[in-house]
């Protein structure tokens, strides 16, 4: 947790226009919440008050956000502009590197919490629930992601990784 | 259902697990017993998405059966009046997963499962309270107690002399939240949400908790829609519960931590000593914490009481960074002015 404060940047192509981001991002995006949704049905029980809540996840650095519903019979997560976020239940703001070892369980919610790494809004139930559920997985929703993607999925994991100095 | 046999030598390691992959995780760092609830108000982790179902429990328990750890079930929470039902169900799914033994609090829960099930394993939870040698035997003699769990304000000194007046094993916090005010007898979430934690479970219910942010990044979070506190920009922050709240005094117009500081307990450097003085096991907080807390914290401890049974000084990683404010303490087992 303590290397969360010194992250480096994400570096993001400024000109590439936001809305065609999240387009090219739907399908992939799509895939990995279908995979996780198939391969871990029990993590919907944790959550299963919320599953027509909608959440924001919002990575500080980039222009976008992620909007998830974790519905077991239609999973939802795509990309949203920053600036357009849908209307949500509760809402999750951190760096995406932070995010990141969350869901890939390197780093430890309370802990981000506390150093004011991570910051929540909205329904704290909604939040704390999701949470639960996400860690009820062996191995790491970030894996499963990466895996999804073969070889170039991995690599782009383990760059990610390295980068916040965790390999 | 472990028989009248001792767990262990000295130097148990306790480690909490909110949810089987954490009670996996637990093992897997070295617990030599993990500890867990229901999903119900039958124990004092109540919270959403968190704990485990029966089904859940009896794969878990067979899991770390399998690897040679122990599992207990905390059944410590207190039932209502005429309420017997849950927590007797609680104590009758645990027997059938084969847990090791029962965390217990209320006098009825215990004599339910002492006489239902005279071979079940008794150990006293926290919330009992118990904290004189005249306490701790009465739950021995009476319902059969093999171990007790110290409250959390007792000194070194003070734990050796109840080891010597005591009939069983002593386990003690040594490491996560620290909000102890009177353990089992708190009513100060009660007085404000309605709920209770020693009977539903749960200490500031996560549905009566906001976190409010501002544009100039200070933080207020609020209980049932009264502000606890608020945490100036990049400021370390705790749990949102009344015991670490910030309140304004005549005395102290400014605010200050009137109960508790948001602060964790660590008493890594004080593991020889509590051995010593002859605690059995030791207990880590934090059910409602992630698999990335318990692998860091279960994996320190595991290290560092492996050195000091090896004859060497603990190695214990830096875990502040996972602590509460960013902040530990030693509380009272260092000295009783430590607040
Ligand atoms: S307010 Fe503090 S002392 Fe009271 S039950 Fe909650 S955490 Fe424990």
């Amino acid at each position: 947790m303590t290397a969360t404060k010194t992250l480096a940047p994400i570096p993001f192509p400024p000109l590439l226009p936001v809305g065609l981001v999240c387009t090219v991002l739907r399908p992939v995006l799509d895939r990995i919440v279908r995979r996780i949704a198939a391969r871990h049905p029990e993590i919907f029980a944790r959550v299963a008050p919320y599953e027509r809540s909608d959440f924001v996840i919002v990575p500080q650095e980039l222009p976008f956000a992620l909007h998830l519903r974790p519905d077991p019979e239609a999973p939802l997560l795509r990309a949203v502009p920053r600036n357009r976020l849908p209307p949500h239940e509760a809402r999750i703001e951190g760096r995406f590197l932070l995010l990141l070892s969350l869901v890939d369980g390197e780093s430890d919610g309370d802990a981000a919490f506390f150093s004011r790494d991570l910051t929540i809004s909205g329904n704290t139930e909604a939040v704390v629930s999701l949470r639960n559920a996400l860690d009820d997985m062996d191995g790491s929703v970030a894996q499963e992601a990466a895996d999804l993607f073969g070889p170039p999925g991995r690599a782009i994991l383990a760059a990610l990784r390295r980068r916040s100095g965790r390999q | 259902m472990t028989g009248a046999e001792d767990f262990s030598a000295a130097g148990e390691l306790v480690c909490p697990a909110g949810t089987p992959a954490a009670l996996r995780t637990a093992v897997e760092a070295g617990a030599d017993t993990v500890y867990c609830g229901l999903r119900n108000a039958t124990n004092a982790r109540n919270f959403p998405g968190l704990n485990f179902t029966p089904e859940e429990l009896q794969a878990s328990v067979a899991f770390a059966h399998a690897r040679g750890a122990k599992v207990l079930l905390a059944v410590n929470t207190y039932p209502p009046a005429g309420q017997l039902a849950l927590w007797h169900e609680a104590a009758a799914i645990g027997m059938r997963a084969g847990v090791d033994a029962f965390i217990v609090a209320d006098m009825g829960v215990a004599r339910h499962i002492a006489e239902t099930w005279p071979r079940a394993r008794l150990h006293l939870s926290v919330q009992a309270a118990a904290s004189s040698p005249e306490a701790i035997r009465y739950y021995c003699t009476h319902f059969g107690v093999r171990r007790v769990v110290l409250p959390r304000i007792l000194t070194i000194p003070e734990i050796r002399a109840i080891r010597r007046e005591i009939p069983c094993e002593i386990e003690t916090f040594v490491f996560g939240n620290h909000g102890l005010m009177v353990e089992g007898r708190c009513s100060l979430t009660n007085w404000l949400t309605g709920q209770s934690t020693n009977l539903d479970g749960v200490c500031s219910p996560a549905a009566e908790v906001t976190f409010e942010r501002a544009d100039d990044g200070t933080m207020r979070s609020c209980l049932s829609g009264f502000t606890i506190d608020r945490f100036a920009a990049g400021e370390t922050a705790g749990y949102p519960t009344i015991c670490k709240g910030r309140y304004a005094a005549p005395h102290r117009p400014e605010g200050y931590y009137a109960f508790e500081e948001p602060v964790s307990l660590n008493l890594g450097r004080l593991l020889p000593e509590l051995m010593a003085a002859g605690v059995h096991a030791f207990k880590i907080e934090g059910r409602q914490r992630s698999k990335s807390y318990v692998r860091q914290v279960v994996g320190a401890f595991r290290r560092a009481v492996d050195s000091i049974r090896s004859g060497h000084d603990p190695d214990l990683a830096d875990l502040v960074a996972l602590t509460e404010g960013q902040k530990e303490t030693q509380g009272a087992f260092q000295t009783k002015k430590w607040r």
